[in-house]
């Protein structure tokens, strides 16, 4: 179980008990969050659920794949942190871990 | 208008399957998708990718699963009304009509939306000018090469479509081709071709970067760009060409009247018919208790819904389950002896 902190760009946040081996995606589809749609349901074939990622936290969540760089590709203003939430499998070292959603996503 | 039994919303495997459903009860459908292609997602997100949990099928790209069920979809020659998107919807005592984008008109009593997560469109451009600009000097897709030539172009994306068209439009034209990376997806020979253009002169490649502005009345005349290290460039520029892929939308749909949660078409499990009588929801496009977003929920749901069509289409026949191993109307449907 992780505590997972989604910010949107005005600077709200919603704080989300997350259970371990699930996505970051998934957390927040199952708790409503605005701004993550993941309309491919998690196979990496649509950026909706692209998201930039606290800085802190990237070297301690896995390394990016490079399928998952090209769809990035297609996101709305990608950055160096971003990352397609449904590649973020929860575990208790994330606990904390912050990711906001971008202007733009659907 | 077209009268039929079934008129099949999106041409993904679901809508596919749904002919056949239909076909071996001697059902007529037709088919309308606002793709280009059969296929849906399984075409449009992931054509070389690998699926592996169709039963009986151990592997099988969304390609090949498109060809095979177009195959098998073949005996009951279903036209698929492609490039074509659904935009009314209307009742007429027991009967549905529906009107489309290019004013055809199908009557049927069954409707069956199989239309995954909505209709693809063009992912488009976030800064705020772009809309002003579309179809004048912004485009999201090149149907008439004519009206590139002898242009400065500009043309944003990392993936094929990008590269083939800076190849295919530098030969009578300037090409910029602008990506927020320095590494490009795509073939290798289509790689080392723009390198090679881009010696010569004819290719200008700028990365890493994105879009910051347009610039421009009536048409665009230059787009400044911010480099990852934050210095800007203005590049002078006619014609912007954006390929950052397609988007789902729901479109239309939303306003039918259907129960909706979210994205998705509230149906009961039975016979996946939605609120209203007649019209049907399949595949990812619906909801109810335990569903799962699969193809083979998809194959299952549309065969239990096709039964109902069938009671709707021939109120005064009665309905004979049959195998398609043992029953010879099937196999003459299906042009087998």
């Amino acid at each position: 179980m992780a505590k997972i902190i989604y910010k949107n760009n005005d600077g709200d946040f919603k704080t989300v008990e997350v259970e371990n081996g699930l996505s970051v995606m998934e957390g927040a589809i199952q708790n409503e969050v605005a701004g993550i749609d993941a309309d491919c349901g998690g196979s990496m074939a649509c950026a909706t659920c692209h998201v930039y990622v606290e800085e802190k936290w990237l070297n301690k969540i896995p390394k990016v794949e490079e399928a998952e760089v090209d769809m990035i590709d297609m996101a709305y203003e990608p950055k160096k942190n971003s990352r397609l939430s449904c590649q973020i499998i929860v575990s208790d070292e994330l606990d904390g871990l912050e990711v906001t959603t971008p202007v733009k996503q659907s | 208008m077209e009268k039929t039994d079934a008129i099949i919303i999106g041409a993904g495997p679901v809508g596919l399957f749904a002919v056949h459903q239909l076909g071996i009860k001697g059902l007529k459908s037709v088919v309308i998708d606002n793709l280009d292609k059969a296929g849906g997602q399984c075409i449009e997100l992931y054509p070389d990718k690998p699926i592996y949990d169709i039963p009986a099928v151990p592997e099988c790209t969304g390609k090949e699963l498109t060809k095979k069920l177009l195959e098998q979809i073949k005996p009951f020659q279903t036209k698929l009304n492609l490039n074509e998107r659904v935009e009314e919807v209307k009742q007429e005592k027991e009967a549905w009509i529906v009107k489309t984008n290019n004013n055809n008109e199908f009557m049927a009593p069954n409707i069956i939306i199989a239309g995954g997560v909505g209709s693809f469109e063009p992912r488009k451009l976030a800064v705020k000018e772009a809309e002003k600009f579309e179809d004048r000097s912004l485009f999201y897709a090149v149907r008439d090469k004519e009206k590139f030539k002898n242009k400065n172009i500009s043309i944003f994306g990392g993936g094929d479509s990008a590269l083939d068209w800076a190849l295919e439009l530098s030969k009578f034209s300037k090409i910029n081709l602008i990506h927020r990376r320095d590494d490009f997806r795509g073939a290798p020979h289509t790689l080392s071709e723009i390198k090679k253009l881009e010696k010569e002169g004819k290719i200008s490649i700028k990365t890493p970067c994105q879009l910051e502005s347009i610039e421009g009345k009536d048409n665009i005349t230059s787009i400044t760009l911010k480099f990852d290290e934050g210095k800007t460039e203005k590049i002078k520029t006619d014609i912007v060409l954006s390929f950052f892929g397609l988007i789902m939308k729901l479109g239309p749909i939303a306003e039918w009247g259907l129960n909706m949660n979210k994205k998705t078409i509230e149906v009961n499990s039975e016979n996946f018919e939605t609120n209203k009588k007649g019209i049907f929801a399949v595949g990812d496009i619906c909801d109810y208790p335990g569903k799962l977003k699969l193809i083979l929920s998809g194959f299952h749901e549309v065969a239990l819904a096709s039964v109902e069509c069938f009671k709707r289409a021939r109120p005064n026949e009665k309905y004979r389950f049959e195998f398609t191993t043992s029953s010879k109307t099937i196999q003459g449907r299906l042009g087998k002896k």
